[in-house]
């Protein structure tokens, strides 16, 4: 009996290594709305139009498995989106293969890449990819009486009693925890220099931190209202966009206090589909592919001539623009996220924030 | 009142089982019984899920890779460790003991702990993100099992049976074959079940090891709970329920087997 | 040749094990020793800078070294950024000294072959820290090849620069804390099936055969089913819109504002750990007590002992090396336990393995990881030897 199981199993381990057919990348996948709208924007069309197949990996930002996939020296990913912060590091410490900006695409109206391209969406590992926020979120339904409306509300809660969910990283929910204790945005940075401020955002994450659901997947925030299980959270403001306007979700967003931010796609160092790897990010940094991800979520393109291209919702056919982080009613009280000092204060804040959750 | 607490006790090891199979029928994307479904509305009762997951390739890849990867390892383990067994359950082992406790080693450390020590060393020897990879880890996450079963049902075989069949002219390994092997074929088997089970619901080691190519059920079930819980993943629990409730029939039909025989 | 012992038969039941010892060892035993090996040796920092070690070695320690040491690290360093291991080389410095990882990696980036003005002014120009004998003894310190400094974090101590050893800064104190809550949360929990699983074992293994049979397959299901399909269950039943809350709010014990927060915290864990290795204490204590006879305890009896008398002298005893085996198979289980806290855990219901997994996957401190899982590995294996002592290695028989 067991020869004939070994038989088998021999059998299936020819299988198993049998070989790999066709070029394919694998790519960091942010999961749930996101990855839907870049399947449609350009996963899809770049597959059709090169054959190359794109692989998903889930990735929730930071350096981690880049780093240790460096560290051992055998690379599987090819193409990370990521946070600025984290492209920047990843950049420093060699992690990510430098790119040149003129190899991607003009702009819509001819504009040399460099000048098409917001200031300071290129950098020497990364090219930008979408303007995105971190925003508050809440469940119409869960709220019993007036709604909330500030970043203070959010951590109030006599007023609005229930559970918060906060993402598992330092990164905005200090900047939150500031603004909510009174600090305007524009200083918010200058105070997280100082060891004091750091300490008094702690002290107010403190406040609440009995009632804190952490998530880490950016799908979870609206997972986490339509079940209920928080009263408001913070999440990216295009998943709650998608819920609202393509599952009827109840859902509102606050934009007091909006973390802005924006992404960028870079290429691992050392993958041996470096090629492959290029092509697929020039292709989707295009003018078209940025407007065409605008089209399936709310968030916005970093290139000038992308703008104009960005119209309705693919499906709920909904005017994209008063919804982006970028328009200016939504701009209004928002702190932009300075990445040079998450970039320099990344390992040591994630550290701090480690040990805070665990005491 | 101690038959009631008895069946307290079993009913909180059971309920929770229990009650995810209705809820895979929701027609509902919720995780709770729906009013309808109270009401045995047959509206509110689906086999979407059930629909979802059977068209869903990352579902079906999945399952491929566990039943590849669980029959290899199960195949090298079983034979392994049934050889082993029969040299650690002959009279004339030296260091028993150790070595016992040397095979059983991988069954008593935490798997947290085997899957970073793996995650270190096969990404060395390039065997990082491949089947081979897994299959290697699982089969030395399994052998434990065979070992303990096959040289508990070689404790209850008859070594007389072994000098009978010699007497009559058998050589060893026709001996093995001819006699020993299908009387303890019912400890194999268990074992290899055992085995199998271990690295069908293996979860650890596949999120160290394994790449997107490796993505298993258990593993595609720790994304879908830590993302976003879906009724699709109930459907799969339904599914290895009845799978777990196999595997122990079959086990139970081979232990009362080898109770008769042995 | 003396005619001693015929050793045939013993090499030939060695020759049978071999190959899986030598299967274990290979695929099981070499990857523990290599990863404890990470766990006091580390070669990538004093491998990238040889020659400013070596000249640290003479550094007086009190204020920033000579300009020999800073020409030595500036060679390095760029030669470190060059071959792409700058970045390891700051995020091991950077484990002895927070901030340092981008000091260290922004300088060799900003590294020129020549220096402006001398090499010291240069590194105080890209970053004055590089100005603070700190900074020099965290590069003397990540240097070390044979180092028990992980060790020492993993028990919140860590080396002052003058070589004594102190204990961490109060915010940064976790793991003992950690390790003390695994202990006691795994104690409570195998009191937890000890208090289930007595009750059941005894009704089971006293029952008539038929229905202990079915009794017995009522252990048995749950044992055999996937464990991500238990915790799974747990998310259903416990979470707010869970069907516990449900059943709570409709009987109306709790208002609908008011459900219960069951899981995300050590609740959650607690609830589900326990039903998770509750068969591993009820299978050994059933066939403990399947081996106890009747007559015993009717014995008792006759000989005038009431019901609890004969319960904690005849029978109580002869369950005792069930107790010990069940008890120790749960507590051993329950020490490294990751997945199910991990997944109904929330942030404080985390147990010392979900560090370990923090380590190894997110802050990538695997020196740190592997003293950690030296620890708890040492802690499982004392508890097995003792296990064993009591049980026998078939006691390890699952099912």
């Amino acid at each position: 009996m067991p020869h004939r199981i070994a038989a088998l199993g021999l059998a299936a381990l020819v299988v198993a290594c049998g070989g790999d057919a066709g070029d394919s990348l694998t790519v960091g996948a942010w999961g749930g709305a996101y990855t839907r709208a870049c399947k449609l924007a350009y996963y899809e069309p770049f597959i059709a139009e090169t054959g190359i197949v794109i692989r998903d990996a889930q990735y929730n930002g930071g350096l981690a498995e880049v780093r240790a996939q460096v560290d051992v020296g055998r690379i599987h990913w090819d193409v990370v989106p990521m946070e600025i912060a984290d492209a920047v590091r990843g950049c420093d410490e060699g992690l990510l293969e430098p790119l040149d900006p003129s190899m991607w695409a003009p702009g819509a109206d001819g504009t040399p890449p460099e000048e098409d391209f917001f200031p300071g969406t290129l950098t020497e590992c990364g090219v930008g990819a979408e303007f995105y926020a971190t925003v508050i979120a809440y469940n119409r339904e869960n709220i019993a009486g007036p709604e909330p409306r500030t970043m203070q509300d959010f951590f109030d809660l006599e007023t609005f009693p229930g559970r918060r969910g906060m993402r598992r990283k330092p990164m905005g929910n200090m900047e939150f925890a500031l603004m909510a204790d009174g600090v305007p945005p524009a200083e918010v940075y200058e105070l997280l220099d100082t060891p004091e401020g750091i300490e008094r955002a702690f002290r107010k994450l403190d406040t609440i931190k009995d009632e804190i659901v952490w998530w880490e997947a950016g799908a979870q925030p609206p997972q986490l209202l339509a079940d209920g299980e928080v009263t408001m959270t913070t999440a990216y403001n295009g998943r709650i966009f998608n819920a609202q306007v393509l599952e009827d979700q109840p859902f509102e967003i606050i934009w007091d206090g909006q973390l802005l931010d924006f992404g960028q796609m870079v290429i691992v160092a050392g993958t041996p589909n470096l090629e492959a790897a290029l092509e697929f990010l020039a292709f989707a940094t295009t003018p078209r592919s940025m407007a065409r991800v605008s089209a399936n979520i709310s968030y916005s393109p970093t290139r000038y001539s992308g703008l104009p291209l960005v119209g309705a919702h693919a499906e709920a056919g909904v005017d994209m623009l008063p919804h982006m982080p970028t328009s200016p009613e939504n701009l209004e009280r928002a702190l932009r996220n300075d990445w040079e000092w998450w970039v320099n204060h990344t390992d040591e804040m994630n550290e701090r924030f480690s040990s805070w959750l665990a005491r | 009142m101690h038959v009631a607490f008895c069946a307290a006790v079993l009913f909180f090891l059971m309920a929770p089982i229990l009650v995810i199979v209705p809820l895979s029928f929701n027609a509902e994307p919720y995780f709770t019984f729906t009013e309808g479904m109270l009401r045995l509305d047959p509206e509110a009762w689906s086999l979407r899920w059930y629909r979802e997951i059977a068209t869903s390739d990352v579902w079906r890849s999945a399952l491929v890779n566990s039943l590849v990867i669980g029959t290899a390892a199960t195949a090298l383990a079983t034979f392994l460790g049934t050889l082993a067994a029969l040299g650690l359950s002959s009279p004339n082992m030296p260091a028993r003991r150790f070595l016992m406790g040397f095979l059983v080693s991988p069954l008593v450390t935490p798997v947290i702990i085997s899957a970073a020590g793996m995650f270190f060393f096969y990404s060395r020897m390039g065997l990082g993100q491949t089947h081979l990879g897994l299959i290697l880890a699982h089969a030395a996450l399994g052998t434990p099992f065979v070992v303990i079963t096959v040289t508990a049902t070689l404790t209850a075989y008859n070594t007389t049976l072994n000098r009978a069949a010699a007497s009559l002219g058998a050589g060893p390994l026709r001996t093995f074959t001819r006699v020993q092997l299908p009387l303890i074929a019912p400890g194999v088997l268990s074992g290899a079940l055992f085995a199998f089970a271990t690295s069908f619901d293996e979860v650890v080691v596949v999120l160290f090891l394994g790449g997107v190519e490796q993505n298993t059920i258990p593993r595609q079930m720790w994304a879908g709970i830590r993302e976003e819980i879906s009724p699709a993943i109930l459907a799969v629990a339904t599914f290895l329920i009845v799978f777990a409730a196999a595997l122990l029939l079959t086990v139970g039909w081979l232990r009362r087997r080898a109770a008769g025989t042995g | 040749m003396p005619r001693g012992r015929n050793w045939r038969p013993q090499l030939r039941a060695a020759g049978l094990a071999l190959p899986l010892v030598a299967f274990v060892g290979v695929t099981f035993v070499a990857p523990l020793a290599t990863m404890f090996s990470r766990s006091v040796y580390d070669a990538v920092v004093a491998d990238a800078l040889p020659e400013t070690l070596a000249l640290l070695e003479g550094w007086d320690g009190e204020s920033a070294p000579g300009e020999d040491v800073f020409a030595a690290a500036a060679r390095e360093l760029m030669e470190a950024q060059e071959e792409r291991v700058i970045g390891q080389v700051a995020g091991r410095v950077n484990r002895v000294q927070g901030g340092m990882r981008s000091i260290v990696a922004v300088t060799g980036r900003r590294l020129a072959a020549a220096p402006d003005g001398s090499w010291r002014e240069t590194f105080l120009g890209i970053d004055p820290a590089w100005g603070e004998a700190g900074t020099w003894h965290a590069v003397r310190t990540a240097g070390e090849r044979y180092t028990s400094r992980h060790y020492l974090a993993a028990v919140d101590l860590r080396r002052l620069p003058d070589g004594s050893i102190a204990r961490q800064d109060e915010d940064r104190r976790i793991y003992l804390r950690l390790f003390a809550r695994t202990f006691l949360v795994s104690l409570s929990i195998t009191g937890l099936c000890l208090l289930f699983g007595y009750p059941l074992a005894h009704f089971i293994a006293h029952a008539p055969p038929r229905r202990a049979g079915l009794l017995l397959a009522l252990v048995l299901v749950p044992f055999w089913t996937s464990l991500l399909v238990r915790t799974t269950s747990w998310i259903v039943l416990l979470q707010g819109q869970g069907v516990i809350n449900d059943i709570l709010v409709a009987l109306g014990l709790v208002s609908d504002d008011g459900r219960l927060a069951l899981i995300y915290n050590m609740t959650g864990t607690f609830v589900a750990m326990t039903h998770v290795l509750l068969p591993f204490m009820v299978l050994p204590l059933y066939s403990v007590m399947r081996g106890i006879p009747r007559s015993h305890m009717d014995a008792a009896a006759s000989l005038g002992a009431g019901p609890a008398q004969g319960f904690l002298r005849v029978y109580w005893p002869q369950t005792l090396p069930g107790v010990g085996a069940g008890s120790l198979l749960v507590f051993i289980l329950a020490i490294g336990y990751y997945i199910t806290p991990a997944l109904v855990g929330g942030s404080t219901g985390q147990l010392i393995s979900n560090m370990v997994a923090y380590h190894m996957q997110t802050s990538l401190n695997w020196g740190l990881a592997s003293a950690l899982g030296a620890i708890i590995l040492a802690c499982v294996i004392g508890l097995y030897l003792l296990y064993e002592r009591l049980a026998g290695t078939e006691g390890v028989r699952v099912a």
